[in-house]
């Protein structure tokens, strides 16, 4: 049996360096890798570039690369509720690059699946459009989007085991599962670490062949962003 | 009488059959999950991975793992299920979503539509909605009929960034109910007590006005 067990996150991060692009998992602050961004924050690996769906808030998730300036460029498709990306965005410190969500999500799941480049009719018209390849097919037309290059991703499941293979959570699972495999590393965290051969293999969502490394995150905190609740 | 938030959502509502699966925006959409018949079966998908999306949950239930597109806290129903964003979009850019309902800043007589970016304002991004708009064949969008300096909404062509082109069919203001075809806005309802005359005054873009225009019925 393979096993893509590591110490812990020291250890999964080694090889991050300053420039790479990174992709990380999560939609708001659910599910998102929170032992990674700790690790990439103590580390101060600087100039990163982000694929993420959001940019965290203000003190948590991504928010908190963005305090330290250790990211040069964000890649999403909704960035709101964060004062200081909005300060820095205005600046002209950070660049990003805002792109449909669907078409993250593909992009994470070309680069994942061997397929360099992909058509869809998601922004065809608009801005996002501007000097892309464009082509019709049953009447109606698309945008020629290509696979992202990333050189780490990190993941956060629910569950995993010594393999590598990967359970996740509720709406936690999002763009996580489309990120394993689709960059050079792929980093898993996870709540729960058990031996291979306790999970079911009829449960796993992401087999262990997308993932190199694997460790339990030391603590969640799993902040909610928006806690809406109705009146009993 | 214009209608509110409220009454948009409830006559938006009226469109929603039994077995449909359906995305709602943010803001009036969310809305119309309250006034959906309940004899009827629907399925709500929020398109950050959750189908049979239940309502808030009480107090002392909120789970950090299960949220809706904008990141508050859900329950899920029997029956619910969760996938990954890139089988979410799936479903929506497969047509396998039989009904978006979105908001916007202005829509075109030709159809299409503005409502993520302001030029020179802060830009938050468009989120889903340029893949939602790209491929749901039924789309109702939820809006205001003039802005709140009172400017017409509903354009001869959109001056605000585009989200879509050709994509919007039909449009539920405060004022009235509206097709889109043949590149003009088409008359279909009026919120009770408003007038043509004031609907026409309302609308910058060319209105069909065919025959008597009846009144909304809740």
């Amino acid at each position: 049996m393979i096993t893509k067990t590591v110490s812990g996150v020291e250890e999964a991060c080694q090889g991050v360096k300053d420039d790479m692009t990174l992709m990380l998992g999560g939609f708001g602050l659910c599910g998102i890798p929170e032992n990674a961004i700790s690790q990439l924050v103590a580390l101060n690996i600087k100039g990163l570039t982000c694929i993420s769906n959001n940019a965290g808030v203000d003190d948590f998730g991504l928010g908190l690369l963005l305090q330290k300036h250790q990211i040069k460029k964000m890649i999403s498709s909704y960035v709101g509720e964060n004062a200081e990306f909005e300060r820095q965005m205005l600046s002209g410190e950070l660049e990003v690059e805002l792109i449909p969500q669907g078409t993250l999500a593909q992009r994470c799941r070309a680069a994942q699946s061997g397929i360099p480049a992909f058509y869809t009719p998601a922004g065809y018209g608009t801005e996002v459009a501007e000097g892309k390849e464009s082509r019709e097919f049953h009447g109606k037309m698309h945008i020629m989007e290509r696979a992202f290059e990333a050189d780490f991703a990190f993941v956060k499941a629910w569950k995993g085991d010594t393999a590598g293979n990967l359970i996740f959570k509720g709406t936690a699972r999002n763009f996580n599962p489309n990120m394993c495999g689709a960059a050079a590393i792929t980093v898993a965290e996870v709540e729960e670490l058990v031996p291979a051969g306790e999970l079911d293999p009829n449960e796993v969502h992401i087999p262990g062949i997308l993932v190199q490394r694997i460790f339990k995150g030391e603590r969640y905190e799993k902040r909610i962003e928006q806690r809406t609740v109705r009146s009993k | 009488m214009a209608l509110d938030k409220n009454q948009i959502a409830q006559r938006i509502a009226k469109e929603v059959k039994d077995g449909y699966y359906v995305n709602l925006g943010i803001g009036i959409p969310t809305l119309v999950a309250n006034f959906v018949r309940d004899d009827i079966e629907v399925e709500f998908q929020s398109e950050n991975g959750i189908l049979g999306m239940g309502p808030f949950p009480v107090e002392g239930q909120e789970d950090a793992d299960l949220i809706n597109a904008g990141k508050q806290t859900i329950t899920a129903l029997p029956g619910a299920s969760f996938f990954d964003s890139a089988l979410s979009f799936s479903m929506i850019r497969g047509q396998h979503v039989d009904l978006t309902i979105l908001g916007a800043m202005e829509v075109a007589q030709n159809g299409d539509i503005a409502n993520w970016k302001i030029p020179g304002k802060m830009v938050k991004g468009m989120g889903g909605a340029m893949d939602l708009v790209a491929s749901a064949e039924n789309i109702i969008v939820a809006m205001m009929h003039t802005n709140k300096a009172g400017a017409s909404k509903l354009l001869k062509r959109c001056s605000l960034p585009l989200t879509g082109v050709n994509c919007v069919t039909k449009i539920v203001t405060n004022l009235a109910v509206l097709d889109i075809k043949d590149n003009a806005f088409h008359l279909k309802e009026r919120a009770p007590g408003v007038t043509v005359e004031m609907i026409k005054e309302a609308t910058e873009g060319d209105l069909i006005v065919a025959g008597d225009i009846p009144e909304m019925v809740f």
